[in-house]
């Protein structure tokens, strides 16, 4: 089976006195569903930014997607993210846009034609049952809603990963279900490989899935 | 609400810095116009033993634009009853040749007595009359006008730069997060600041435009140009198609260079 993530004695510091990951070796499959757990400041966020860029590593090695991201040239690291789909706990959405156009920004960014995009956010929000707010602004809409909107975004562009930061973190339990529910539809049906990082696995889960914990600095795999 | 209250915060900065450079074009349209009358009226009296060659003094200084002889018809012409033909014959052969100097520019008191030092080389000249003292203390003055108004005008650009650096920096915090999003998803750095540019270059379009409106309003009204021919300065206020162009020039400039410092200094939120 292709790997998309594979990590070999990766440590990762924002600092040189403090590091946070120490030396973790581990991968994650094509199409699988990973979970990576751990104390609030384990380093869980610190891991998914390096995973996709947003922190180089200070030793070891680090692939995404066949790439090599220590050795990435900006450009080349624009060209990859247009392949991942990212879901943060803050959403991250941009607020003096409309729904619609939230979605379509991996669309724009990737180069799709107005009219393909436009079909493309309509069956989106119509999945994530927000079709009917998609002319409004982020801040109209509920926690849950915009973290729809923000699984809605993270789908857009048929990514080969999608990485996703405590994504039910600020939600209800029924809110949190759907996106759930969300992640393992990408996953069963679109092969979509998912990594997400939370403080616990929901019980409801009915898939397969790979479950690596951190627990001072040190990442290993919970069989 | 706030979005506009920063489109008009930037749109006033520039709308000050244009304002400046357009005043201080003015100024210099005035002060070159008044040096201009100022030539035109001025000349030196030269006069000699004997006759000049006016061609070769011509050709000796570049500041030198024209020389004539002043005839002495005129004063022998009132005294002609008082003498007779002979007598008068005598004191015309007698008389020294006057000449009248006119130079192609307003002299610095330097040009001016470097000019006096060459003319003084030719042996018949007996005197030059340059006005001196009169023209030093307007010449002086005019320096002086120019000396303040170009400060005034470097300390009025400069604020207002500073102005338009911090309203950009203001931009720079309020785009950082929608810049990040887009980042995160791999927008290249030209689609993450078109927002920033887009925003700059409207800003300094409608600046222009509004430099525009107000000389139109300026020169409608008339009282500055009313004042201005009192002096006998005839300039244009506001060229509407040369202004206006270097004016939005310099606006665009100014706004797109500032955008680019903020783009540059843009580092992605880890």
């Amino acid at each position: 089976m292709d790997k998309v993530i594979v990590a070999k004695d990766l440590t990762l510091a924002y600092n040189e006195d403090e590091v946070i990951i120490k030396e973790a070796s581990f991968s994650v499959d094509s199409g699988s569903f990973v979970f990576i757990t751990g104390a609030s400041g384990s380093g869980k966020s610190t891991l998914l930014k390096s995973l996709y860029g947003a922190l180089d590593s200070k030793s070891g090695s680090l692939i995404v997607g066949g790439v090599e991201l220590d050795k990435i040239s900006s450009k080349k690291l624009d060209f990859l993210r247009r392949h991942i789909g990212i879901v943060f706990q803050d959403y991250k959405l941009v607020k003096e846009w409309t729904i619609e156009k939230n979605v379509m920004l991996p669309l724009i960014i990737s180069g799709y034609a107005k009219d393909v995009s436009g079909m493309q956010v309509q069956k989106l929000l119509s999945h994530v049952k927000l079709n009917h707010q998609a002319g409004k602004y982020p801040l109209e809409l509920s926690g849950g809603e915009q973290q729809r909107v923000a699984m809605a975004r993270a789908l857009a562009h048929n990514p080969i990963l999608i990485l996703a930061d405590e994504p039910t973190g600020n939600l209800d339990d029924y809110s949190s279900q759907v996106i759930w529910n969300l992640l393992e539809g990408a996953n069963n049906q679109l092969k979509t490989t998912i990594v997400v990082v939370t403080h616990h696995i929901p019980e409801s889960l009915t898939i397969k899935y790979k479950h690596y914990h951190i627990e001072y600095g040190v990442v290993y795999e919970v069989s | 609400m706030k979005s506009l209250r920063n489109h008009f915060s930037l749109i006033l900065a520039l709308f000050a810095v244009l304002l400046s450079i357009q005043v201080f074009n003015i100024i210099e349209r005035t002060i070159a116009a008044y040096e201009k009358n100022l030539q035109d009226n001025y000349s030196i009296v030269i006069v000699s033993k004997t006759a000049l060659d006016l061609k070769f003094l011509k050709r000796s200084d570049t500041i030198i634009a024209d020389i004539t002889e002043i005839s002495p018809a005129k004063v022998l012409e009132k005294v002609k009853k008082d003498f007779k033909q002979k007598n008068l014959d005598q004191i015309r052969s007698s008389l020294p040749k006057f000449y009248t100097m006119k130079l192609t520019k307003y002299p610095s008191s330097f040009e001016l007595s470097d000019l006096e030092r060459s003319l003084r080389k030719i042996s018949s000249i007996t005197k030059i009359e340059d006005f001196s003292k009169s023209h030093d203390s307007v010449h002086k003055l005019l320096t002086l006008f120019k000396s303040v108004i170009s400060f005034l005008g470097f300390i009025i650009v400069a604020v207002t730069a500073l102005l338009i650096l911090k309203e950009m920096r203001l931009w720079q915090f309020q785009h950082q997060e929608r810049m990040n999003i887009m980042a995160l998803f791999g927008a290249p750095i030209w689609l993450r600041s078109a927002v920033l540019f887009r925003l700059a270059i409207v800003d300094a379009i409608l600046a222009s435009i509004l430099v525009l409106v107000t000389f139109f309003i300026i020169d409608k009204n008339g009282t500055i140009e009313t004042e201005l021919d009192l002096l006998n300065i005839n300039i244009t206020l506001f060229n509407y198609v040369n202004d206006f162009f270097f004016l939005l020039g310099v606006s665009l400039a100014t706004s797109i260079i500032l955008a680019t410092f903020i783009v540059l200094g843009h580092k992605e939120e880890v």
